[in-house]
């Protein structure tokens, strides 16, 4: 009897201990925790939300650049923001923009990476050249657009007219200089997105496609439909979004070749917002535009990571 | 059902030979083993009997139709990959549906969208189903249907490419090491599911393996191919007890055969290790290497000596280790007695009966004995 007493005597103290240090233990395995956050922690606020917050906060002020003064106005920037038909012209631009340079950019990004993996020569050849557009300044390559698009000497409008089609005024013609913007904005990002779905490509099992072959997939299509397509799932959901923020961000290209004209029909929401901000001083309303292009950021990203939970990834 | 023949197979990778002329004829419902260690150009045989790899030269016939140059997808035969090759994305009901699909619906038909609208689809769509339902029941794995294959265990997974592999009904099923990625446990339940699976279909198997022990207990005929060629095609039995080559001999059985040098007198006798053997062969006079099974090793008894080194006691039996001499020559002998294992260091006698001995000649090849006596040799030699 005494000795099972002994035993479970015995049995308890160090549980009792045990919980009584468990505390302090803990407190002290907290602080360490937050210690080896907190550099994270620190940069994120200073160079991440903080900036956002101020970009809010200033959004209800009616702050001017450079001005000793400022007062809190409330909702009165969005309401002339929402009152501004700028606004909704560069708005509707964007999503035009994004809508149409999105689905361009995939399509011809994937399209290029098939036929660079397809083939079995010259690989890296191609490669370079299609992904020399990202590298390369935009700005500088704009200008180079700006000649390609000039309506008399263009080399553009000189294959159109050799080929006996009519010519245009790209960049000058309310009806054009929006898409010519498009086609400029695919061309640069269509490089990016090839060289990620060749990655992608790359790490599809080649059993995948010979199983498919002994299954009856014979043709090529068939073999997309049933690999490649769904294999790429993941990587398309990441080009489609990437691509889709890029374009939401456009401005180089409209602020050197069209400075939102011919009479707004390629104003940007980023343009809108630098004249705003940077030629008008109107900072706490170029903070409004700012605000307003952060949410469609932010709800393509939200968008990106509900589908990477589910139905890209397989495993 | 069909029988496979192969004719004069050459492939080779970049100037490199993987295949030297490979003539075999696979048998209407055999299950054949094409075995040999890594980069004897096998799985390559394989590849090329599917038509995932063309050769450089030779004829493949499939029920006597030359199927040279036909898609793989046009071939009718079914393969089982190493790692499964199961589309991710895709539940096990419709990894398994996908050959079906792919026969039976038009590529219109298969549309994402458009397909399931289409008039007909429906009834096609259900004898899909059906077929799918029976090959699960048969394969046990009704209760997977729905999930994805990254939701599967090894076995599991192995189960769904059987099955799909089955659904077509082909002409003949292919498989590429499909038991080497499993454990050591589930692989042996699998041989025996296999080997069970042949005899309910009663289709062709072709079945590539480095795994002497899976082609041993699971087929009808096995075909050892070393180095880009086919050495000896016989049943297990065969392959075992009559190795027309030393490679074979050493390839097949696990611990490996014992190989002793031994010496073809001119009289047409064999010498092994000093001691004559009673045995005789038509070979001219020169070194011979002769090999004996570690279980035909009889200890205690003989003519021959050496010291024990190292001892596998496996429970059910024993492995003994002995070093014979002082040129490193060593010896495996396998007890089925493992209550009375030798002592470590101990001398050891050893001999063993002269229908255990396989001799082969330098080039390797098998060298005919006859018995000079059929009296085990235990007694000392004379010389």
């Amino acid at each position: 009897m005494s000795d099972g007493a002994i035993t479970i005597d015995a049995a308890v103290v160090p549980a009792r201990t045990a919980r009584r240090s468990l505390p302090a233990h803990g407190s002290r395995r907290t602080y360490a925790a937050y210690a080896l956050v907190a550099p994270g922690a620190a940069l994120m606020l200073i160079m991440l939300l903080g900036p956002l917050a101020g970009v809010i906060a200033l959004s209800f002020t009616d702050y001017q650049l450079g001005a000793p003064h400022f007062s809190w106005i409330g909702l009165a920037n969005y309401q002339d923001l929402f009152a501004d038909r700028v606004f909704w012209t560069a708005l509707r631009n964007t999503l035009t923009y994004v809508v149409v340079v999105v689905p361009g950019a995939v399509i011809a990004g994937l399209a290029i990476a098939l036929l660079i993996q397809s083939g079995t020569s010259l690989r890296s050849l191609y490669r370079t050249i299609y992904f020399l557009p990202v590298m390369a300044t935009l700005i500088a390559m704009a200008v180079v657009w700006e000649f390609m698009l000039h309506p008399q000497f263009g080399l553009v409008n000189g294959l159109l007219r050799n080929a006996g089609l009519p010519a245009f005024a790209w960049l000058q013609d309310r009806s054009t200089a929006l898409y010519a913007l498009c086609a400029i904005g695919i061309w640069q990002a269509v490089g990016f997105n090839m060289v990620l779905f060749l990655a992608g490509l790359v790490s599809i099992p080649k059993q995948l496609y010979e199983a498919a072959e002994i299954d009856g997939a014979s043709s090529g299509w068939a073999r997309f439909r049933l690999v490649t397509w769904p294999m790429l799932g993941p990587v398309t959901t990441f080009v489609v979004v990437i691509s889709g923020i890029r374009s939401f961000q456009v401005f180089d290209t409209v602020h050197v070749l069209t400075k939102g004209g011919p009479s707004k029909s390629t104003e940007v929401l980023i343009h809108t917002m630098y004249t705003e901000g940077f030629e008008f001083f109107r900072s706490g309303y170029a903070a409004a535009i700012t605000v307003v292009f952060l949410v469609f950021v932010l709800a393509l990203t939200l968008i990106k990571s509900r589908l990477a939970d589910r139905g890209v990834h397989y495993t | 059902m069909a029988q496979i023949e192969l004719s004069a197979i050459r492939k080779s990778f970049d100037g490199t030979d993987v295949l030297n002329g490979i003539d075999f004829r696979i048998g209407d419902g055999e299950f054949i083993s094409l075995v040999g260690p890594s980069g004897c150009g096998k799985s390559t045989l394989l590849r090329i009997i599917a038509g995932l790899e063309p050769q450089n030269s030779g004829q493949i016939h499939i029920d006597g139709r030359p199927v040279d140059g036909i898609r793989p997808s046009a071939r009718n035969l079914a393969m089982v990959f190493q790692s499964y090759a199961l589309y991710p994305h895709l539940s096990t009901f419709d990894n398994i549906a996908v050959p079906l699909r792919m026969r039976r619906l038009s590529a219109i038909e298969r549309l994402p969208l458009l397909g399931p609208l289409l008039p007909g689809r429906r009834a096609k769509e259900r004898g899909i189903r059906a077929d799918i339902e029976t090959i699960a029941e048969q394969l046990d794995i009704a209760p997977l249907l729905r999930r994805k294959p990254g939701q599967l265990s090894g076995g599991q997974r192995q189960r769904v490419a059987v099955g799909r592999a089955m659904v077509r009904e082909p002409l003949a099923f292919l498989f590429d090491e499909p038991l080497s990625n499993l454990d050591a446990k589930l692989r042996v339940h699998m041989r025996a599911e296999l080997a069970e699976l042949h005899r309910r279909l009663k289709a062709t198997f072709v079945y590539v393996t480095h795994d002497q022990a899976e082609a041993m207990t699971m087929s009808s005929r096995i075909a050892v191919m070393m180095g880009g060629e086919l050495i000896q095609a016989g049943t297990p039995a065969e392959i075992y007890n009559d190795p027309g080559d030393i490679r074979v001999a050493e390839f097949i059985g696990s611990p490996k055969i014992n190989i002793l040098p031994g010496r073809i007198r001119k009289d047409g006798g064999i010498d092994v290790l000093g001691t004559a053997l009673r045995l005789a062969c038509g070979a001219t006079a020169g070194e011979c290497r002769v090999g004996v099974r570690p279980e035909r090793i009889d200890l205690g008894t003989g003519p021959f000596s050496g010291s024990v080194v190292h001892l596998e006691n496996l429970g059910a039996e024993a492995f003994v280790h002995l070093a014979i001499g002082d040129a490193g020559l060593r010896l495996i002998a396998r007890l089925a007695d493992v209550r009375h294992l030798p002592a470590m260091g101990s001398p050891v006698a050893f001999g063993f009966a002269s229908d255990a001995v396989r001799a082969f000649d330098p080039a390797g090849k098998r060298i005919p004995l006859r018995a000079e006596q059929s009296e085990r040799i235990r007694e000392p030699a004379h010389v």
